[in-house]
């Protein structure tokens, strides 16, 4: 650990909270709306973590705000926030970068050269996800990108990154981003998905299509082209067991983008020896945990992306869970407003896990879910 | 997979299914406003076409992710659905709209530029295609958050295909 630049004392709170997407945020909120002091600490300059990219409408129920654009959600969480002032501490563009097993510490870094070190009673890790990346040759030209940061740039920087795009991928990022490619003026020439079906929702797909969007099912980039910077893509069509076979198409396109899927972020996790699987259905290594979203850490506990790759919906209800979870172990207010709470958060959660996706996320849950540690 | 399959795994209605069925054509014809077509065949976690429904033409959902089902002889064409749904996939059709060969469609719309009205435009079936030319009738922008319901006047002929437009520079 390099310990350049001030370090500050030991700091104390409640509840830490690391990361203020949507699953951080509405763990501070339930946390703090049931009597606990919380620290919420994000790297990002401001709170939402992806919910501020999303220019389009959610889906879900009226619950969980469906119908309203991802930013608009965060804007809402973030005015509630604002009524719980006076019990959630923010840190923005605070990265938790360690966690100390030994003593439960955990240190952070604000900007690049303020560190302080914080001892939390409880802690929620929200940490999101980071984006995987495909290899092919001469991915590393300018050029190839991941889906994630050309939505940083177009829909908070409000740059297009280029003219012409292949979308790698066909998930609800790929299908997504390659609509509000379309909105900021660029050109989609195509998007391949090596699955025999759209991985993402259909209505996304038919969007794009409509729009003259072929979607290459069963096909998989071989190469960028280029010298010095992308100038086109091969592709071909693969069969079942992903081997290229058919002829390949060389596609003119200036930017590839690639949304092949994201995986949980859960360094903190494994520094602090939870319990971890690997669960294919939620799109990597997750931590085990309980109904109440407890890891088998007793005072950590995850919810949103970081607990498995699925929606803002899920992750908003899991860190409503995780809150009440936090509240109930640190003794907090009566145990019967948990218990409401808690039902109500569950058949939501029910809820918005009963559809098509939805069936895959619980296959996956049931690998890593315990009823209750023995506490 | 045959072709029919892949056209529909690639997010293009080939035929009718659960969550994407056709209007009855004898209500249809004399309906005036129009009656809403939906095509929204897989089980997503999803409601607002019925919660936004005033009139409960959209049925209520037993499960979150049921498919819209709906009760013709309560839609009223009034396209709040059209507006709301976030897959874009409710248009509405009035066929009672103009001369014989004429027909109305009310459709989502979220591209620049905004259309305007009395102008021309491209009209594109569910691949993209232009097949014919339809004059924009009225814009609006009903739940004010950019997602526009844009009138448009079609050969009646073509709206079982047409499925967005695109303007003409
Ligand atoms: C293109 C796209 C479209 C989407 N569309 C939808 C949709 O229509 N409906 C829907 O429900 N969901 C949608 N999602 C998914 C949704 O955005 C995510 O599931 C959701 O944001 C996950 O929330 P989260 O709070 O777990 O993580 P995130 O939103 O990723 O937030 C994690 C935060 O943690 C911070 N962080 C990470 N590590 C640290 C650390 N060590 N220290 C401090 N801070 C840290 C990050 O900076 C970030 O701000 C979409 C996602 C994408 C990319
Ligand atoms: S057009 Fe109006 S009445 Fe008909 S289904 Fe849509 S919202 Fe309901
Ligand atoms: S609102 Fe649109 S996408 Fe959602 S269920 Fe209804 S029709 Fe389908």
């Amino acid at each position: 650990m390099r310990t350049r630049g001030k370090v500050k004392g030991l700091r104390q709170t409640e509840v830490l909270v690391i990361g203020g997407g949507p699953a951080g945020l509405s763990a501070s909120l339930e946390a703090a709306s049931l009597g606990c002091q919380v620290t919420l600490v994000d790297s990002d300059l401001a709170l939402g973590g992806q919910l501020i990219k999303q220019t389009h409408k959610f889906f879900g129920s009226k619950d969980e705000r469906a119908g309203t654009r991802g930013f608009k959600i965060s804007e809402i969480l973030l005015e509630e926030l604002e009524r719980y002032k006076d019990r959630v501490k923010v840190h923005m563009n605070c990265t938790a970068t360690g966690f100390y097993r030994e003593d439960g510490v955990v240190s952070c870094v604000i900007g690049e050269d303020e560190y302080f070190r914080i001892k939390p009673g409880k802690i929620v890790m929200a940490t999101g996800a980071q984006e995987r990346l495909l290899p092919f040759p001469n991915n590393h030209l300018p050029g190839v990108y991941g889906a994630g940061a050309v939505q940083t740039l177009m829909n908070v920087y409000g740059v297009a990154p280029g003219k012409r795009v292949l979308m790698v991928g066909a998930g609800n990022i790929g299908l997504i981003v390659s609509y509000q490619l379309m909105q900021a003026g660029v050109e989609i020439a195509g998007i391949v998905e090596a699955m025999d079906r759209v991985g993402g929702y259909w209505v996304h797909a038919a969007k794009v299509r409509r729009m003259g969007v072929p979607i290459y099912l069963r096909h998989t980039i071989k190469e960028a082209l280029g010298d010095r910077v992308v100038a086109g893509a091969v592709i071909q069509e693969i069969d079942d067991r992903f081997q290229p076979v058919g002829k390949e198409i060389q596609i003119d396109v200036d930017i590839i983008c690639m949304a092949v899927g994201l995986t949980p972020t859960c360094e903190l996790l494994w520094q602090a020896g939870c319990e971890m699987v690997f669960v294919p259905q939620l799109c990597g290594h997750v931590a085990q945990r309980d109904l109440f979203m407890r890891t088998s850490h007793p005072d950590i506990w995850v919810a949103g992306d970081a607990a498995g790759i699925e929606e803002a919906s899920a992750a908003m209800v899991e860190g409503r869970i995780a809150g009440v979870g936090v509240a109930r172990s640190l003794g907090k207010d009566d145990s019967s407003e948990h218990s409401k709470r808690l039902e109500e958060y569950r058949r939501r959660l029910a809820d918005l896990r009963g559809g098509e996706v939805g069936q895959k996320i619980c296959q996956g849950l049931e690998c890593c879910t315990v009823n209750e540690w023995g506490v | 997979m045959n072709e029919k399959e892949r056209l529909f795994n690639s997010g293009v209605l080939v035929e009718p299914r659960k969550g994407a069925v056709e209007p009855p054509e004898d209500l249809w014809q004399n309906k005036k406003n129009g009656l809403v077509i939906i095509e929204c065949p897989q089980r997503i976690p999803c409601n607002p076409c019925h919660t936004s429904c005033p009139t409960g033409a959209v049925k209520p959902f037993k499960d979150i992710n049921d498919q819209p089902e709906i009760d013709y002889e309560k839609c009223t064409g009034c396209a709040r659905c059209v507006a709301v749904c976030p897959g874009l996939a409710c248009f509405v059709v009035d066929l009672t709209w103009g001369d014989e060969d004429n027909a109305l469609m009310k459709l989502p719309y979220e591209m620049l530029p905004v259309p305007e009205e009395g102008k021309t435009v491209d009209c594109l079936n569910r691949v993209g295609e232009s097949i014919s030319r339809g004059k924009v009738v009225k814009v609006l922008e009903p739940m004010h958050d950019r997602t526009i319901v844009v009138h448009v006047e079609v050969p009646r002929s073509k709206v079982m295909e047409i499925r967005t437009i695109r303007v003409v520079k």
